[in-house]
């Protein structure tokens, strides 16, 4: 009876599973003929419009060698030779970057990872920016190709490395050194393309305010920042144990009493407006809004009431001296800010992952 | 302070999770809520902490509507030991019991001696005043969950709200859980997933079978064979425990619907 009983549960589970095996097969007829689809339409669009049905019978000839030829040599170059591989190698890099996103969600068990949030192509792109910027020679030789594999290559071993841990990698480590990674690898990239843009280009200027910077200041700069730090900041301070409430989570605060989506909002609004001065101000500058917290919570545990001035206090401090050194360091080129404080923001977030041997990192 | 809950019924999403359930839990009284997985325990429980808000009926607490308080006020009444509402980050035993005073505090108002003293004497209840500053995280799951019942008592609330307290915890830190839930001589509504700690330390059941109300009263008129066989789909033999002399009950799997074997036949 029990034995029968589990047999037609087990009945009642597969029903599900096979249906789900039946549609699978139509999807992939479908999609694949959508990917077909889709590629023909790329190789007949374009300054010399092809109809789809010849474009269709030009690849079946070079594909199958079937049917007779009834088009000109110019409309054969235009497919095989300009469009096709355009189209194929759009084709087989969306292919590429959905499955290592499908396998980095898994490794990671998280439903955000993506090659980017891992730094790989972060190294793609500081390998093929130097090897366009400083010459080949730098790469070794390698072709552009080759160069951004092994900049991807490394990359993905470096990342790895960091995320072990006495012998263990964790998800969250893989994905915190990854965007660890990337923070710095992009900061290299920012930094190739302005020595390559040289002082007088406007595209180098974009890159300063994009990396942050101070550059320019001026007294006018400063009434606006100083007003929106001193409010938010004091509102901030007078909301402290509700932000200590919310590092229950949800449920947590509001059981201590926090409406918990009205100040989430609140927060929200409150960090809109530092961030949105400061950015006016100076660019995006990366790795303060992280490094610092973490370095007041080491030094007076983790209480907002504490937590909050001591931040205001070393970020003021940190980035002065991150200021000063991008002056100093490669005098008389001005380094921006944004760089400096990715090179301190690296090494710390390395250290920081090492640090935290607790299960839950 | 009485709580009673009437007709309330709660949605998640569009499906009627809770419907028209009516329950009371008197002054000083601990009320269990059992059933079986998903029969919406945790749901009715969400919302008498206002987690989740009824789509019908009341929850009131004394003379007050739950739901129409301000939410400090609220959680002045009422603390909630849920799943899984432990800090993050790095916080002393001492810090995460002074959580507890948060809705008794305004804007830039500090910790009186009174606060300190009352977060003192709430880690004494639970016995852990050793551990005042010892890191939270690296506590044992059942100094936790002592500590999470020390952070509700610090709300100095009327009625303390457990959602599966046992959870993870060792059969010594059940008992001495639920000990000392006995020992606060407060009003408590409590979800249980074992049903002779249920029947062991609640004053009243509330059986609950797909969100609706089965059975309630004291636990040896709810937990009987017939209605455990009904909602639970397992045969039971109920006996008296040999030491505490407690209505006690030993499981098996579900027998022939038709006739059920004398348990001295198995």
């Amino acid at each position: 009876m029990m034995r029968r009983d589990a047999s037609m549960l087990n009945a009642a589970h597969d029903r599900p599973r096979r249906s789900r095996a039946a549609t699978f097969g139509l999807l992939v007829v479908a999609v694949s003929v959508l990917l077909i689809l889709a590629v023909l339409t790329s190789v007949s669009l374009g300054a010399v419009h092809l109809p789809i049905e010849r474009v269709a019978r030009i690849a079946a000839h070079h594909i199958f060698g079937v049917g007779p030829v009834t088009w000109t040599p110019v409309d054969d170059q235009i497919v095989w030779t300009f469009r096709a591989p355009r189209a194929l190698l759009a084709a087989l890099v969306g292919a590429a970057l959905a499955v290592s996103g499908a396998v980095l969600q898994a490794v990671a068990r998280n439903a955000l990872a993506d090659p980017y949030v891992f730094g790989i192509s972060g190294g793609a792109s500081v390998a093929a920016v130097a090897s366009l910027t400083l010459g080949g020679a730098v790469t070794g030789g390698l072709p552009l190709p080759f160069a951004a594999f092994t900049g991807a290559a490394l990359t993905t071993l470096a990342v790895y490395a960091l995320a072990q841990s006495g012998g263990r990698v964790t998800p969250l480590r893989l994905v915190l050194s990854g965007v660890a990674a990337g923070y710095v690898l992009s900061a290299v990239t920012s930094f190739l393309v302005l020595r390559a843009a040289g002082p007088d280009n406007p595209l180098g200027s974009v890159l300063t305010w994009l990396a942050g910077s101070f550059g320019g200041a001026q007294w006018s700069y400063l009434g606006v920042p100083s007003v929106a730090l001193l409010l938010a900041t004091g509102w901030l301070l007078a909301r402290a144990r509700a932000m200590n409430a919310l590092l229950n989570g949800e449920e947590g605060a509001i059981s201590l009493g926090v409406n918990v989506q009205r100040f989430r909002l609140e927060l929200f609004l409150l960090t809109a407006l530092l961030v949105g001065v400061s950015v006016a101000v100076s660019g995006a500058i990366g790795f303060v809004g992280l490094m610092i917290p973490h370095v007041a919570r080491l030094l007076t545990g983790s209480d907002h009431r504490r937590v909050l001035p001591l931040c205001a206090l070393l970020g003021a401090a940190f980035l002065v001296t991150c200021d000063v050194l991008g002056r100093v360091v490669i005098a008389p080129t001005e380094l921006p800010v944004g760089i400096v404080t990715a090179v301190f923001g690296g090494p710390f977030f390395v250290w920081l992952l090492r640090r935290n041997r607790r299960e839950t990192l | 302070m009485k709580l009673d809950l009437s007709s309330v019924g709660a949605d998640l999403g569009a499906r009627r999770i809770v419907d028209d359930v009516t329950l009371h839990v008197q002054a000083g009284e601990i009320v269990g809520l059992i059933g079986p997985n998903g029969s919406g325990k945790s749901t009715l429980l969400r919302t008498v902490y206002r987690m989740l808000r009824p789509v019908a009926g009341r929850v009131t607490l004394g003379t007050d509507d739950l739901w129409r308080l301000p939410p400090r006020e609220a959680a002045r009444r009422v603390a909630v030991v849920a799943q899984e509402a432990a800090p993050e980050f790095e916080f002393t035993v001492s810090e995460v019991v002074e959580m507890g005073r948060t809705p008794h505090k305004g804007a830039f108002a500090r910790d009186t001696p009174q606060d300190a003293s009352i977060v003192r004497g709430a880690l004494a209840r639970v016995d852990l005043q050793a551990f005042a500053q010892r890191d939270f995280a690296t506590l044992s799951g059942g100094e936790k969950q002592r500590v999470m019942v020390a952070r509700a008592l610090a709300q100095e609330p009327k009625l303390l709200v457990l959602d599966e307290p046992t959870n993870h915890l060792d059969i010594h830190h059940q008992l001495e859980l639920l000990e000392l839930l006995r020992s606060l001589k407060l009003t408590i509504l409590v979800t249980l997933h074992d049903l002779n700690l249920a029947a062991a330390y609640c004053d009243r059941l509330y059986l609950l079978d797909a969100g609706r109300l089965v059975a309630c009263g004291a636990p040896q008129d709810v937990l009987t064979p017939e209605l455990l066989r009904q909602v639970y789909r397992v045969d039971v033999v109920v006996s008296r425990h040999p030491v505490t002399a407690r209505h006690h009950l030993s499981f098996f799997p579900l027998q022939r619907a038709v006739s059920l074997a004398p348990p001295e036949v198995l």
